[in-house]
């Protein structure tokens, strides 16, 4: 009976771990009130950088408050693909970029001048859809970044609206501001600061599909149905610099075509949402765990 | 006082009671800090454990705690297999008293003043004397090497089945030697980096800067020194195995040269990633590792067919089912070198795979996903280590009959199935998106803590076990007070 038992317990695991996950599944919609057209100002001048606090300086500059949401993305390839910047080639929307510098060290790979991916259409992770004339977003995800798309993807977008990515300094201020904190609000870490792997936020089901995403701007200390939320904005007043979706930086370094992304996601433990945490990917990555946003 | 007296010498004068003392120890550390990370943290354990104990954990300084944390653990296993070393060969007693003496007091130091320095508030009292220990472990080390010297002729072996050479320099002794002596040099290639980076606590895990083109000589000894240290853990367990095993014939003769050739190239190779070869330092480690490897799989070899022989003796012409039947009969023989075996599904086929398709597949993936292989992979070898130091432990022990039966089966299975586990949770993405693997790693996570919470549990037994014979007046420790594990490798 014990062994019948026991092997009955490992087949309930074996088949779980085979079930299917519904990438549509409902998910509750809440408006979070912050603007994900605003931009906010950054002051040129000194900061800690890094984890180890070293001292750097940046000019002004100002950072999109929020990251692109889905439906800026597809307010942009709608008009980007009606003046030529963005094109379809099969089942991805691609568009030129000018080429890096190669350098021929091991590992480095070579970004030629050419048509790169911006987005796939094909992914079922993704939330954008074309629908015979214009792009429209997934009902549920008007309001959440936009992710499924390459490093190509975001240069493209902030380019188009004459910004660019943040570089990785840029983007560490704009996360930490002018003190030591590891985290854009503070110095410690609560499961309803931000969207991480199982921080029970009410877009997760750990059971099922996991994580996902959440609406821009959505740890600002509202209460949503029953969850309440911490203010989480980091001192310049940007929210989801810890979480939610990586987010792609500009810096092209020499010898190497990785791409670096800032924040932590949703995939990720707290550890990895420190504002001095690196990741990187090749620019024609995409995930459901990575987006943007952009600076001038 | 008697008492206690008693007790103190067997637990800090005798082999097995130092190797149960650190057994003990690392299982404590394995128990409390196991609950800091993965599902622990995710349930809530983590907050409530550190609330408990008092944890001090500034957010930038985990990089800094886990390095010590690594340290302090070890050390300890590094202890235990200088006692195993002290105990299984010919040595000057003096050495083997002085050897013993300072590693224990410093990997004690090590570990107690380390975790509480790294763990519990910025003591720097605390630092300077888990340095302390360091230090004095590393003092074991050389003096190791001196007791080890194999040219001394009292040393010397006669017997033509060991591999020796004609002087009568014994090969296995020259391999110990080796490991002994290429593992002192390679701590001083982490102890000059250790310093310079943890000077202020600005450390650095290895697996973080993995993909960058440029790194300094103090990065690359880092990187070199924690793939060498464990790298030789395992060539001097495997020697230490195959004393036990009493490893000799044919296959050990060819096998020693090959393991003393293996760990001085594998140990050049590393030691070159700091100098202007390092272009081609990758080539010389797998020149290296190559000759070590197959040394293990010829004990390998001989060792399961003497258990086939030993099994089968009483019958004329045993048939396939009976060979298998001798070969399994007894976990603790059969289980070191079988998780040897199993050791190149869940690390070196990885590392060999990941070597071959770096840039095709593994560096299209994001870094986050690749230190998810790098340090799963070394976290394995490190698990099969202390599961293959347990099933010694066992046979130290003397369990016999269905104890040993239930005991050496549940190390090879429960470990096995975690590790299987593991391995299929770093290759996820070869068949599974990120969008739908949730029920996959849920089923996977399930499958490594349920195999690695067996394996806690049944250490946890046995030293409960321990902990009660301690308390009997003729209990188990005052036989093993005067046991030797010279006296007891298999004839």
């Amino acid at each position: 009976m014990k062994r019948f038992i026991f092997n009955l317990s490992l087949l309930a695991v074996l088949l779980a771990s085979c079930a299917p996950v519904n990438l549509n599944a409902p998910m509750p919609a809440f408006e979070t009130g912050i603007d994900s057209n605003a931009w906010a100002q950054i002051p040129a001048g000194e900061f800690y950088f890094g984890q180890h606090n070293e001292i750097q300086t940046t000019d002004a500059y100002e950072v999109m408050v929020t990251d692109v949401t889905t439906t800026q993305y597809a307010d942009f390839l709608n008009a980007a693909l009606a003046d030529g910047y963005a094109k379809f080639d099969g089942e991805k929307i691609v568009g030129f970029y000018p080429g890096d510098e190669y350098n021929g060290i091991k590992h480095e790979e070579k970004i030629d001048a050419g048509d790169w991916l911006f987005i796939p259409l094909n992914d079922p992770s993704q939330r954008i859809k074309f629908a015979g004339t214009i792009f429209s977003v997934q009902s549920g995800y008007e309001n959440h970044p936009m992710t499924m798309v390459s490093w190509f993807g975001a240069w493209g977008y902030c380019k188009y609206y004459e910004s660019r990515l943040p570089t990785e300094m840029e983007w560490e201020k704009a996360a930490r501001g002018t003190d030591e904190r590891p985290f854009p609000w503070g110095e410690e870490i609560q499961l309803n600061n931000a969207n991480y792997y199982s921080s029970r936020d009410p877009y997760e089901d750990m059971k099922s599909f996991g994580s996902r995403t959440s609406p821009v701007g959505f740890y600002n200390g509202q209460k949503y149905g029953v969850y309440q939320t911490l203010d989480s904005a980091s001192p310049y007043g940007l929210y989801d610099m810890a979480g939610n979706v990586w987010q792609w930086t500009g810096n092209i370094y020499e010898g190497m075509h990785y791409r670096f992304l800032r924040g932590g996601s949703k995939d990720v433990y707290d550890m990895d949402l420190r504002v001095w945490v690196r990741n990187n990917a090749t620019p024609t990555y995409v995930s459901p765990g990575v987006g943007f946003r952009c600076v001038k | 006082m008697q008492f206690v007296k008693d007790r103190f010498n067997y637990l800090f004068n005798s082999t097995k009671g130092l190797i149960l003392v650190a057994i003990a120890m690392i299982g404590l550390v394995t128990a409390a800090w196991g609950m800091l990370s993965g599902p622990m943290a995710e349930i809530g354990v983590r907050d409530w454990v550190i609330r408990i104990f008092g944890m001090d954990l500034i957010q930038a300084e985990r990089e800094g705690r886990i390095v010590i944390l690594y340290h302090a653990i070890a050390m300890a296993v590094i202890a235990i297999e200088t006692y195993m070393l002290t105990g299984l060969l010919k040595m000057k007693s003096f050495f083997k008293t002085a050897i013993n003496l300072f590693i224990t007091v410093g990997y004690m130091l090590t570990l107690v003043f380390g975790m509480g320095f790294a763990y519990f508030g910025h003591n720097w009292a605390f630092h300077g004397l888990y340095i302390t220990g360091l230090s004095l472990i590393f003092f074991a080390g050389i003096l190791l090497c001196v007791a080890l010297y194999p040219w001394d002729k009292a040393y010397h072996v006669a017997d033509q089945e060991h591999a020796r050479l004609k002087s009568g320099v014994d090969l296995e002794r020259v391999a110990f030697f080796a490991a002994a002596v290429t593992t002192v040099l390679s701590a001083l290639f982490g102890a000059v980096p250790g310093s310079y980076f943890g000077n202020g606590f600005e450390v650095f895990l290895a697996e973080n800067i993995i993909r960058y083109p440029e790194k300094t000589t103090m990065e690359y000894s880092v990187i070199g020194h924690l793939h060498i240290m464990l790298a030789l853990i395992a060539i001097m367990l495997t020697l230490i195995i195959g004393r036990w095993l009493n490893f000799k014939g044919l296959w050990q003769k060819v096998a020693m040269p090959l393991m003393i050739l293996g760990t001085i190239v594998l140990n050049l190779g590393v030691w070159g990633v700091v100098t202007p070869l390092e272009p081609i330092a990758h080539m010389v480690i797998y020149v290296g590792a190559t000759p070590s490897m197959l040394a293990a799989l010829f004990l390998l070899i001989w060792s399961w067919n003497k258990l086939i022989k030993d099994g089968t003796a009483h019958l004329a012409k045993p048939n396939f089912l009976q060979k298998l039947k001798a070969l399994v009969q007894d976990p603790l023989k059969f289980g070191p070198t079988w998780q040897m075996l199993f050791m190149n599904f869940t690390t070196s086929g990885i590392g060999i795979f990941m070597a071959v398709k770096l840039d095709e597949i593994f560096r299209v993936w994001p870094a986050r996903e690749e230190r998810i292989e790098l340090t799963g992979h070394w976290h394995a070898l490190s698990a099969i280590i202390a599961t293959i130091i347990l099933m010694y432990y066992g046979d130290m022990l003397g369990l016999k009959g269905k104890v040993r039966q239930l005991y050496g089966w549940s190390i090879i299975i429960f470990s096995d199935i975690a590790l299987a586990g593991v391995t299929v949770f770093e290759m996820k993405r070869l068949f599974i998106s990120e969008a739908e693997q949730q029920p996959l790693v849920n089923g996977l996570m399930y499958t490594m803590d349920f195999g690695l919470g067996m394996l806690l549990l049944l250490l946890a037994i046995v030293m409960v076990w321990r902990l009660v014979d301690l308390f009997k007046p003729k209990g188990r420790w005052t036989e093993e007070a005067a046991q030797e594990l010279s006296e007891e490798a298999a004839k």
